[in-house]
């Protein structure tokens, strides 16, 4: 089966031709059904591939499958090929499970939408450039994977595109992101120009020899990385995500907090072989993903649009993400990049429930008391917020927990501190939006709104998500010997920092239960300020009401960045306009066809008509021949 | 040597000369033509003057079919001034400028 | 001999000056008769009988009785030329350069180194000299001439016939 693997793509890819070209004969329920298929075909084959590959023996897990080659030229190729191993499968998995549930999600959720079958194409598209991203086995099919999921994220973002918000978030997702693309390309260019080849294998392998801290590994994974601030959200290119909640919710699903952004956490975790080669890189990576955890969990304590306090978190969760590669610890990345993806769906989806029961009301201000109306929307929504918050036995307890114990033991004590406070606000922030939507008095009109339950294809999904954020973390399970088959799966894909270290046993768990008691913590504050006392927030922002107006505002980031980036460019871009194209190069242009204009003029006046002014020319030439002729 | 050479092509280019300023100057298509009889003339007379030079009879060979030309030239000249003035009713080249700009 | 030269020269220079400046077209064919014979008389003087004779009668008794002809046809007998001469920058312009024409003439003679001339050779008279030329040496330029001059006739002929009612 595993020589079948290009049909994972391509099953979405023909999807995304289907609906996109028939799509606006077909009634609706076509659409949906063929759009879903496609993925949850891919899905299929990726578990059949799976199972296939745990056949294997322990030390034989790679495996290439080339399709054609893409281009030749003098000593350089570059293949389309699949590069089928642990941890592109376990992407592979993520990206086409989560991508099918969201599919069917879709189904009920833009059911009234007149856009409906250019969704599904979109959709699809993405789905193949993400999994082309994903299982590509040199850099530069990756990154036309890459770039194709910055393009649907452009087009799915703005897919409503007649509001001028979401325009321009499409516009400012797309901008933002080619910045980090150029550091994607430069870093690709470094690679090729270092081992003139672009295949991860010979890459890694070539890697090997170098010594650790050379120059040329640490520019290249510095390059690389800031393509990943970009499409991972980091700092400071994190500015478009929470803009980008313009788009249908399903879209925030999958692109912005299941797929597309792990792709960042994804490259990290690939080229680690080239980023254990370069601490100074390394400690790159941990203090921005750092900083981001904790500077964008500050953000979303603030907000009031149940989109964007999710939007914050999925930057704070990604910047956990990064924070572990940076410390050495990939596997354990990648785990909690699968658990996210599974509650964070669910979170989104799950809002996306409220929204539609709410017909379209995102502000939570005006929610409260929703949990009577919407049983299964509150109950799978604070499954996922006690996972993303870390209690356990749910699944973000274990990844969240990993990465603080890595912080602690791998990276330094400053880390550890500073990413448990930021765990402490996430469960609080998380808490807040749960008890400001689903508890509380009603603060809507009742007359105006009557909140109702989703349909079954919106709920079915949440509830199966809900399951893998409920036992999804228990493949991961620390502590045990042997249990932990998450990581002894994906081992052999990502290079060691350095040779692994035994803890105590009693540490681990002393770890496990201060972490869990710090998001209790967190959670027992938004009861406080939000069930117990409800005007208990209003009184603590008049005691501090300039860091509330900097939180609230965002640290007024895009205000900077506007001024400081785009109004220089903008200024820029109208004089190359008004200066140059119009004045210097119309100018030129019509300049030199004015100047015919009048040199004939002028020219013109030699056509008299009279014979005796032509026998004056013939005459003149006479003389001046004869002169010159007879003169030398 | 009677006449020197010299006074031949002096007096050869001082006709020339008139012959030119006649051309340019007079409208009348007829004294222009005339002007241009009188231009072949002082080719002549230097034509006649070297032969003289240089005891050549070549000189004058050329004058004969110098002023052959010439008459064929008048002819066919006048036959087309008289089929202008049939066309256009007048005979200064003044009047015929349709072909400015 | 001189004197005779610098006499027929003063003729030929002021008959051949009023045949530009005479405002009459029929006063400017007359001057050029005057202006044929005076040269007529010089190759006479330049030992080239024959020529002479030629020019007399083919010049002044062909093609200006031609000219005559057609200058009565036209009826061009008023006087042109109105008062004020048009284009005056060009004429002005045109005189100037048959200025420098002259110049150059003259600097081109100075400039040339000729041979030394030669004495008179008593031999064959002036006719006979031209008839060995032209039958031997120019046989073909003769015989393209006489083609020349049927096609002058030709074109003569139908250009100024009448048209046809």
């Amino acid at each position: 089966m595993m020589d079948y693997v290009w049909l994972i793509p391509l099953f979405p890819f023909i999807g995304f031709l289907i609906n996109g070209l028939l799509g606006k004969r077909l009634p609706k329920n076509v659409v949906g059904t063929i759009g879903s298929l496609a993925v949850g075909l891919s899905f299929l084959l990726t578990v059949g591939i799976f199972l296939e590959f745990l056949q294997l023996p322990h030390g034989d897990r790679v495996v290439e499958k080339t399709v054609f080659t893409w281009i030749s030229a003098g000593s350089f190729q570059a293949q389309a090929a699949f590069l089928i191993d642990p941890l592109s499968l376990v992407m592979l998995l993520v990206v086409s499970g989560v991508s099918t549930l969201i599919h069917i999600y879709s189904v009920g959720y833009m059911h009234d939408d007149p856009g409906f079958y250019r969704f599904f194409s979109y959709l699809n598209l993405f789905v193949f450039n993400m999994l082309i991203l994903v299982s590509a086995n040199n850099f530069l099919l990756m990154f036309v994977g890459w770039e194709g999921v910055g393009l649907c994220s452009y087009l799915l973002i703005g897919f409503w595109y007649e509001r001028r918000s979401a325009s321009d978030a499409g516009k400012k997702a797309f901008v933002v992101n080619r910045i980090g693309d150029f550091g994607f390309l430069l870093g690709i260019f470094i690679i090729f120009w270092t081992f003139g080849t672009l295949n991860f294998r010979e890459v890694f392998a070539a890697a090997s020899h170098y010594p650790v801290g050379s120059a040329v590994i640490t520019a290249a994974t510095l390059c690389l990385f800031l393509g990943a601030i970009g499409k991972s959200a980091q700092i400071p290119l994190y500015v478009w995500l929470p803009d980008a909640m313009e788009g249908p919710t399903p879209v925030s699903a999958l692109i912005h907090a299941a797929t597309m952004v792990t792709a960042g956490v994804y490259m990290l975790a690939r080229c680690s072989a080239l980023y254990v080669l370069a601490p100074v890189s390394m400690t790159v990576v941990a203090v921005v993903g750092l900083l981001t955890a904790f500077f964008a969990a500050t953000m979303g304590m603030a907000q009031n649009d149940i989109k964007r306090v999710l939007a914050y978190s999925t930057v704070s969760q990604l910047g956990y993400m990064v924070m572990a590669c940076g410390v050495g610890a990939f596997v354990s990345g990648i785990f909690h990049l699968m658990t996210h993806a599974f509650f964070k769906a669910l979170l989104f989806l799950g809002a996306g429930s409220v929204i539609h029961g709410m017909h379209g009301q995102q502000d939570m201000r005006h929610m409260g008391g929703l949990r009577k109306y919407m049983p299964i929307t509150y109950w799978t929504f604070m499954v996922a917020t006690l996972a993303i918050s870390g209690i356990f036995p749910f699944a973000g307890f274990f990844s969240k927990d990993e990465i603080l114990f890595y912080s602690l033991v791998d990276g330094r004590v400053l880390y550890w501190g500073i990413a448990t406070v930021a765990a402490c606000i996430t469960a609080f922030y998380m808490f807040r939006a749960v008890f400001m939507t689903f508890y509380g008095k009603e603060r809507f009109d009742h007359h105006e709104i009557h909140p109702h339950e989703a349909p079954w294809t919106m709920a079915a999904p949440l509830i199966i998500l809900a399951v893998l954020a409920a036992v999804g973390g228990f493949v991961g399970f620390p502590v045990i010997e042997g249990a932990n088959k998450f990581r002894e799966f994906l081992a052999p894909s990502i290079a060691m920092l350095h040779p692994e270290e035994h803890h105590a046993a009693s540490f681990e768990i002393f770890m496990m239960a201060f972490s869990m008691s710090v998001a209790v913590v967190g959670i027992f504050i938004a009861y406080k300020c939000y069930i117990k006392k409800p005007d208990l927030p209003a009184r603590v922002v008049a005691k501090f009401p300039v860091l509330y107006e900097y939180i609230y505002n965002k640290y007024f980031v895009d205000e900077f960045y506007d001024a400081a980036v785009v109004e220089p460019v903008k200024e820029g871009s109208d004089f190359l306009w008004h200066g140059v194209d119009e004045q210097v190069v119309d100018g030129a242009v019509n300049g030199s066809a004015s100047t015919v204009v009048w040199i004939s003029a002028h020219l013109r006046k030699l056509e008299t008509g009279f014979v005796q002014t032509y026998a004056l020319a013939i005459l003149l030439g006479v003389v001046v021949i004869a002169g010159y002729l007879i003169g030398r | 040597m009677v006449v020197p050479l010299s006074h031949y092509l002096a007096l050869s280019v001082a006709l020339f000369v008139l012959g030119v300023i006649g051309v340019i100057i007079r409208r009348n298509a007829i004294v222009i033509l005339m002007s241009i009889e009188m231009m072949l003339n002082a080719v002549n007379l230097a034509f006649i003057g070297f032969a003289d030079y240089f005891k050549a009879v070549d000189g004058q060979t050329f004058v004969f079919f110098v002023l052959t030309v010439a008459a064929a030239e008048v002819a066919v000249g006048l036959a087309l001034i008289v089929a202008i003035f049939r066309n256009r009713g007048s005979i200064y080249v003044d009047d015929l400028n349709i072909l400015r700009w | 001999m001189q004197i005779l030269f610098f006499i027929l020269a003063a003729v030929a220079l002021i008959s051949g000056g009023l045949v530009v400046f005479q405002r009459h077209p029929l006063r400017s064919a007359l001057w050029l008769i005057v202006n044929f014979f005076a040269v007529a008389g010089i190759y006479l003087l330049a030992h080239a009988e024959f020529i002479a004779a030629i020019q007399v009668i083919v010049y002044a008794g062909a093609i200006m009785v031609l000219f005559l002809f057609v200058i009565m046809l036209l009826n061009l007998r008023q006087p042109e030329e109105a008062p004020v001469i048009p284009y005056i920058g060009q004429k002005l312009l045109g005189a100037v350069l048959a200025g420098f024409t002259a110049l150059i003439m003259i600097y081109a003679y100075r400039r040339a180194s000729l041979p030394a001339g030669r004495e008179v050779i008593p031999g064959l008279g002036n006719t006979e000299s031209i008839a060995r030329s032209l039958f031997t040496d120019y046989l073909l330029p003769f015989e393209v001439t006489s083609i020349l001059l049927l096609v002058a006739i030709v074109g003569a002929v139908v250009l100024a016939k009448s048209k046809l009612k």
